[in-house]
């Protein structure tokens, strides 16, 4: 399999990066590490007339603690992440999930900021920085804006980025010293994308949220999941999966349920 | 046709100057331009392996990465590890426990069998295979490939503790 014909430019700056995409008008794609794209390229599912590849752009690969949590530039990898080069202010949830993510080969090289541009419903990191709160730092042809990452998530493979913008980062709020997390994903084979995906965040002072990952849909977020914990009433994760879109198919239905259960078992645990 | 790229990258501690197609993969600039085969490619989108090799330091996937994109890079693929003493190593161990039969996956197993031996000198069984869960075998089962890094992770470990 060889990728049909595209031109090639390496972007020094991210101005330099949101030029080259403005002139493009929309023929071009972003390259990072490649590791969703290079796939999609080859099976000619994409067929761009340009990569722009920013991976070489310094900021973009610049980790930056603040107050509040952390801004990690889109370059870095899960690697990265894996090896504790970015700060824990998550209580190791961002380590767990990096280390997750496809093959070691495969984290090399894939960013976190390719990833979820890529919004893959079966991606790591569109759902668990979804379960963080954290924040798309966005730079245009307009200037620099940002949105919520469940904003900016608006469907499987689709976000809210214009063909001229770049991801540069995303903020990402610390979890407090009493936060408990959990993470559950199925995989019929390690590193295989995911069939169903249940995250749990319990911020320590009563709010309990949750997001259902690896639908046919951009994640689905419960904003107040106590009673996945408490298993107090069984059918309101019924609603939620049903809200989530995954009620029509059977299997779906029982692997997601799964998944959330063993979710909450795990963060009871 | 696109226009050629002008690239230097270093491939075995060579320096090569060359110009390639933006859709031109690692692995087939390796293998059809430098003539470099011991790089296999089998699935070509990053699942199976096989294409497996070192990439600025690091194991990659050369199917799935573009030769452009390596510009200024540094490579080093199952030629480049002749004299590594690792690798001889491994190269032992995997005849040893029959790690291997049509070959096909090997030079990739042995750059993620590399990987593990120096990034996680204590991985046991359940370890090894996790790490090895993106390299795919249809020929040995992994029954040997996993004895054969174990092996190599317990003889480094005897001879660190040194004689006696």
């Amino acid at each position: 399999m060889k990728a049909a014909a595209f031109d090639y430019a390496r972007a020094g700056s991210i101005t330099a990066a949101v030029d080259l995409l403005s002139a493009s008008e929309g023929r071009a794609k972003v390259i990072a590490g490649g590791q969703s794209l290079g796939p999609m390229l080859n099976l000619r599912l994409a067929q761009p007339a340009l990569l722009v590849d920013i991976r070489h752009i310094r900021e973009l690969n610049e980790i930056r603690q603040t107050e509040e949590g952390c801004i990690v530039g889109s370059c870095v990898t899960h690697a990265a992440v894996e090896d504790g080069e970015v700060p824990d202010f998550t209580r190791g949830f961002m380590k767990k999930v990096a280390a997750g993510i496809a093959y070691r080969a495969v984290r090399n090289r894939g960013t976190i900021g390719g990833s979820v541009c890529h919004a893959d419903p079966a991606g790591d990191w569109v759902v668990a920085l979804t379960l963080l709160s954290a924040v798309a730092l966005i730079e245009g042809p307009g200037g620099r804006s940002e949105m919520s990452l469940q904003e900016f998530v608006t469907g499987p493979f689709s976000t809210q980025l214009d063909p001229a913008q770049i991801l540069v980062g995303m903020r990402i709020p610390r979890l407090a010293a009493q936060a408990r997390w959990s993470y559950y994903k199925f995989c019929r084979k390690p590193g295989e994308f995911a069939d169903a995906i249940g995250a749990i965040l319990h911020d320590g002072s009563g709010a309990c949220r949750a997001v259902i990952g690896a639908t046919s849909g951009a994640p689905r977020v419960i904003e107040d999941a106590r009673f996945l914990v408490e298993r107090s009433d069984p059918g309101r994760m019924g609603s939620a999966l049903e809200a989530a879109g995954v009620a029509h198919d059977p299997y779906e239905m029982q692997i997601h349920s799964v998944v959330l259960k063993r979710a909450a078992a795990q963060l009871a645990a | 046709m696109t226009l050629k790229k002008s690239i230097r990258i270093t491939v075995n501690g060579r320096t090569v100057d060359a110009d390639v197609e933006p859709r031109q993969h690692l692995a087939d600039f390796v293998r059809d331009e430098l003539l470099l085969t011991g790089t296999h490619t089998g699935c070509e989108h990053g699942v199976c392996g096989a294409c497996t090799l070192y990439l600025d330091g690091k194991p990659a996937r050369s199917c799935i990465t573009w030769a452009v994109a390596c510009d200024g890079g540094e490579v080093r693929t199952i030629e480049g590890f002749d004299d590594d003493p690792v690798m001889g190593e491994l190269r032992e161990a995997f005849s040893a426990e029959h790690a291997l039969q049509c070959g096909y996956c090997t030079p990739g197993m042995l750059v993620t069998a590399r990987d593990i031996v120096l990034r996680l000198p204590d991985a046991d069984e359940a370890r090894i295979r996790l790490e090895l869960s993106g390299n795919l075998c249809r020929c040995t089962g992994y029954v040997g490939i996993v004895r054969a890094i174990a092996k190599v992770l317990a003889s480094r470990k005897s001879s660190a503790r040194g004689p006696g």
